[in-house]
């Protein structure tokens, strides 16, 4: 098996836009028969209705049906997308999701109506809760960008609460884009704080930059990087010896699971990401799903609603006077809960912490076995990623990005990369732990022949990838010109 | 990317620290990106231009420049009004990677304090800081 | 465990390549004093008959809009879905791919954004649509926060009919940045007081929802003339988007921005989510724009595709700077209202908005005909506001109990309506039952 090429050139069917098909007249909908009078709508607000393409069943299925064959998931193929955690998506959990009670009910029925979805709501919570020993947690945002925003307004309103004013916000060089743009929306000025030569921050940086007018630090851990904080514990208690709290990015909690508990090293608030953690389904950009967890310092500030068991029923509960308010019209991406929740269940506690072993192993693996092939940021034990760059390949004048697009080629879905930003040219290989060793090897022996080629014939590597859909495209003249709708 | 001695600098501007130029004209004084920090950008695709009347005091953030994978601030090198921006820039934003210096103009400014132009720096000190 | 692969042995060879005896040895590199001593303690693994059981049951204390009438929409709507768009979405290439970063493989979901933008902004009259956002909540405190950018002014106006958990949402949004929310009060038309607006200064938007929370169908053109003389931008927002089949667009009526939800859009309820968040502008405020959007381009062969572009103004490269923190969206979400869209058709969709609109109208009138009092005179769509009969909450529980729920109170969101009710009626509710709910509250 090793070393074969998943990637080859097959039939790849054409499909036109849309409004580029159909004709006036057809539909592909089933619509009702109108069993009452009509009733002309008010002639001072009538409008024309939308001018979409009239289309049959037919010519609608076999159009996304074309449009998905270009497309590459999970289920395609090994997608080791660092920080993304792509593992697979159990489809049992979509069985779940799809039950009328789950996904045919409306959230403002009468709470005697509601107490399934609730109890699995507030058993979720109480899961992620045991996972990271925190005390308290909210299902309620929508993705992990989301969760972020709610727990620095959870950190804002604490130090008001406190009659404090606090203007800055620690943010590590080694942070996902979405930190500071979140920290900014709460009028946080994001606080660069290095990585050291391990890659990892130092406590006496974080002494030196963390004052009484700074809100607290985020921290991402494993880091991008792939490496563990080791001085976590003493960096939380340099920020709260300066009233900050610690807010803890869960982007890479694949990596601890059972191994850490987020509470016990001192972040007082983090979030989750369901859609990478726990197996939910990405679906090519959301939804996603990214609950937050609190310790009890900032349990009073959590959004509303909370869900809350009063004997034995589920409720659910506003009146909380410090809530930093509702974060979405309802309760968060329910459905994405109801696979979480399945996926976990699936699990159980041990396989939860086998599933971070095998992570943690697989990154290893391809860590050892490519560091002579790649130039390796960090030489060091990684969690469940690793981060190599192009400097080795660079005297040919080959980039990361032509090495991720000769990846394609060979049907794999490229790593991240050009992130962290504070390894050049990286590329960052975030593997999971539901890959098969063949996989792996597969992988690693395809890198290793990409860096022949890169070697030998550079111009395979510029040209690629010559196997999809379509090859590189220009995105310059996309961004001068903008055509964003047809 | 262009080595240091393969950079256009031209001699009737003063450059700042940040890569703009200024360049004197009558009692007013234009304002350029300079070749390098265009270069550095790459392809250019969109440039955000103050509106005519805005005044900026030096070192004022007065607009960005964008190419696919980047964002740059634009820094005044010396305080003002504008009285012009290059409208052609929001059709031809490449005309600050291909023509820096001429076409590929940013602003034109009425300078509060004339001697902030001469603050700045010649083309051999620029190229100095570049080096550093 | 089925989904992790690895046999003994493929452990063992793997650890003797990384050099380590054990897979816990790997974790020696977390300071013993951060590593959890105790188990999880969390339930056993289970299988997968013990777990579809557990979940069936779970369910099956739920009141599915198959089992009950419902006539509440308020933000969530029961509208018929082909059966053809779920089995469509279920394609995993779509469902377990990641963001479109690497084009040359995503071609499949970068061409279905592209189509869902061009089709939201066919629906709502506008230039450019973004590839979604979390909900109609956030996609409106993001409209806002937009408008704050553009005019520098740190005061907004918020109609009081904007859906109240939406206001909820803008609070949280919107306090902590320091920008003043007001809220703009309603008449006994059940529409938003035009002259409130009129009476304000230095606000930077007005935001208005039509049709509103009481289903009323607000004058937009008025609100933006209003606004514009004061150099503030009009939002628009709204929670049924089937609504634009029949009624005109925002875009013609000098709307800047509009905000709204797409659930409608052939997306299950799913108990409030994940739904889908519209956001559309004119061309001018293309650049202020949250979140991702698709682009046309061509590949070195020329051939057309699709790219994400304006990336400049997303976190991942301004940071601190960007236009929203947002990342992750409802991608998967736009993909299935777009499947949605093409199935109807414009001729379609027009047809399922009249059908929408003469049901409600229909109920309106049986319940005048009875002697139940419609609060509000002016045009509505799918929902509307009536008062019941004093004790009617005794009434509103012996219904529950015949699987028909009567509307929502609507005391708990404006206290002056103590007794009022707002209803709601798709296509999915028959004449019958119709006529059940009448004679039952007429009882």
């Amino acid at each position: 098996m090793s070393g074969y090429r998943q990637g080859d050139s097959g039939l790849i069917l054409n499909e036109p836009l849309l409004w580029e098909k159909g004709k006036k007249g057809r539909c592909g909908f089933s619509l009702p028969e109108c069993d009452v009078d009509e009733v002309a709508f008010d002639a001072e607000f009538a409008g024309d209705g939308p001018n979409f393409p009239d289309l049959s069943e037919v010519e609608v299925v076999r159009h996304y049906t074309r449009l998905s064959t270009w497309n590459f998931g999970v289920d395609t193929g090994m997608y080791p997308l660092g920080s993304c955690t792509m593992k697979y998506n159990p489809k049992v959990n979509e069985r779940q999701a799809s039950l009328p009670g789950f996904s045919d009910v409306h959230p403002l029925l009468p709470e005697v109506r509601n107490q399934g979805a609730l109890k699995l709501m507030f058993d979720l919570e109480h899961f992620l809760k045991e996972l990271t020993g925190m005390d308290a947690v909210t299902l309620q945002p929508a993705a992990g960008a989301h969760g972020e925003l709610a727990g620095i307004l959870m950190i804002n309103a604490y130090h008001k609460k406190r009659g404090e004013i606090r203007t800055k916000i620690l943010v590590p060089d080694t942070a996902h884009g979405t930190n500071p743009a979140s920290g900014a929306l709460c009028g946080y000025m994001p606080v660069a704080v290095p990585v050291n030569e391990d890659g990892i921050m130092r406590v006496e940086d974080v002494r030196a930059l963390m004052d009484e007018e700074t809100a607290g630090i985020m921290v991402t851990n494993p880091n991008t990087l792939g490496l563990f904080e080791k001085n976590i514990r003493e960096i939380c208690e340099v920020v709260h010896g300066k009233g900050g709290l610690v807010y803890g990015d869960g982007a890479n909690l694949n990596a601890i699971m059972g191994y850490v508990k987020m509470a016990d090293i001192g972040v007082d608030v983090m979030h989750f990401n369901l859609h990478k953690t726990f197996a939910t389904p990405h679906g090519g950009g959301g939804p996603g799903s990214g609950p937050v967890a609190v310790t009890r310092t900032l349990t009073p500030f959590l959004p509303v609603p909370r869900v809350e068991k009063l004997k034995d029923h589920y409720h659910l509960v506003t009146d909380y006077p410090d809530s930093i308010g509702r974060m979405m019209t309802f309760y968060g991406h329910f459905g994405i809960m109801v696979r979480a929740y399945s996926y976990i269940l699936s699990m159980g506690g041990e396989g939860l912490k086998e599933a971070s072993a095998h992570a943690v192993l697989n990154a290893n693996y391809i860590k050892e076995r490519l560091k002579e092939t790649f130039h390796l940021a960090y030489d060091h034990t990684c969690m469940h990623e690793c981060v190599f760059s192009d400097a080795k390949q660079e005297p040919y004048g080959v980039s990361t990005l032509d090495m991720a697009k000769r990846l394609i080629d060979y049907g794999f879905h490229p790593p991240t990369i050009y992130f962290p930003l504070v390894v050049p040219g990286a590329l960052m290989i975030e593997p999971t732990e539901t890959e098969t060793k063949e996989d792996i090897d597969n992988f690693i022996d395809t890198l290793k022949a990409i860096a022949v080629e890169a070697k030998e014939s550079p111009e395979l590597l510029k040209n690629a990838p010559t196997r999809s859909k379509v090859r590189r495209l220009d995105e310059t003249s996309a961004a001068r010109k903008p055509c964003l709708s047809g | 990317m262009k080595e240091i001695s393969q950079l256009v600098l031209p001699e009737d501007v003063k450059y700042a620290t940040d890569h703009e130029w200024a360049r004197l004209d009558g009692e007013e004084v234009v304002i350029g990106l300079a070749d390098y920090a265009q270069d550095q950008l790459g392809d250019i695709v969109f440039v955000e231009l103050p509106a005519i009347g805005d005044h900026f005091d030096k070192g004022d953030e007065f607009g960005t420049v964008e190419s696919v994978k980047a964002v740059s601030e634009l820094y005044l090198p010396m305080g003002g009004e504008v009285v012009a921006v290059n409208d052609a820039l929001e059709e031809a934003p490449d005309l600050v990677n291909t023509d820096p210096y001429d076409k590929g103009w940013l602003i034109r400014i009425k300078p509060t304090d004339l001697s902030e132009l001469g603050e700045m720096l010649d083309k051999s000190s620029y190229l100095e800081s570049l080096d550093g | 465990m089925r989904y992790l692969p690895h046999t003994p042995e493929d452990i063992k060879e793997m650890l003797e390549v990384i050099g380590v005896k054990t897979v816990d040895a790997l974790f020696e590199a977390i300071p013993e004093s951060c590593r959890s001593k105790e188990p999880l303690n969390l339930p056993r693994a289970m299988s997968e008959w013990d777990l579809n059981a557990h979940m069936d049951a779970l369910a099956a204390t739920m009141a599915p809009s198959s089992e009950y009438r419902v006539f509440i929409g308020a933000g969530s709507y029961n509208h018929y879905i082909p059966s053809s768009v779920p089995y469509l979405l279920s394609r995993s290439e779509f469902s377990t791919a990641y963001t479109p970063y690497q084009p040359e493989i995503s071609q499949g979901t970068l061409q279905g954004i592209y189509e869902f933008q061009t089709m939201v902004t066919r629906l709502l009259g506008m230039d450019v649509a973004t590839a979604s956002h979390y909900d109609g909540a956030t996609a409106l405190s993001e409209a806002l926060l937009m408008a704050v950018r553009k005019t520098k002014k740190k005061r907004v106006a918020v109609s009081s009919l904007c859906h109240p958990f939406h206001r909820e949402v803008i609070r949280t949004y919107l306090g902590p940045a320091g920008i003043e929310v007001v809220e703009v009060p309603y008449g006994e038309d059940g529409r938003t007081d035009l002259a409130a607006v009129g009476a304000m200064d230095d606000v930077a938007a007005v935001a208005v929802q039509s049709p509103n929370f009481f289903g009323v169908v607000e004058d937009l053109a008025s609100f933006a003339q209003v606004i514009h003389a004061k150099k503030g931008l009009m939002i628009a927002s709204f929670t049924e988007s089937i609504a634009w089949g029949l009624v005109k667009n925002p875009g013609s009526q000098g709307v800047d921005i509009v905000a709204g939800d797409g659930q409608s859009l052939g997306i299950p309820k799913a108990f409030g989510g994940p739904g889908l968040g519209l956001l559309a502008s004119s061309k001018a405020l293309m650049r202020q724009l949250p979140g991702r959007l698709v682009g046309t381009t061509t590949d070195l062969d020329g051939k057309r595709g699709f790219v994400l572009t304006l990336a400049a103004r997303e976190q991942h490269i301004r940071r601190e700077k960007a236009t929203s923190n947002i990342c992750s969206n409802n991608g998967l979400c736009a993909l299935n209202a777009a499947m949605y869209m093409a199935s109807l058709g414009g001729t379609g969709f027009k047809r399922l908005a009249q059908i929408n609109h003469n049901k409600a109208e229909y109920l309106k009138r049986k319940l005048m005909d009875a002697g139940v009092k419609i609060t509000f005179a002016s045009a509505t769509f799918n929902e509307f506001v009536v008062k019941f009969p004093e004790g009617f909450e005794k009434t509103y529980d012996r219904l529950l109990s015949r699987m028909i729920v009567a509307g929502l109170p609507l005391g708990r969101f404006y206290p002056e309506l103590a007794g009022h009710y707002l209803l709601c009626v798709t296509e999915t509710l028959s004449k019958i039952d119709m006529d059940q709910l009448v004679k039952e509250v007429t009882a």
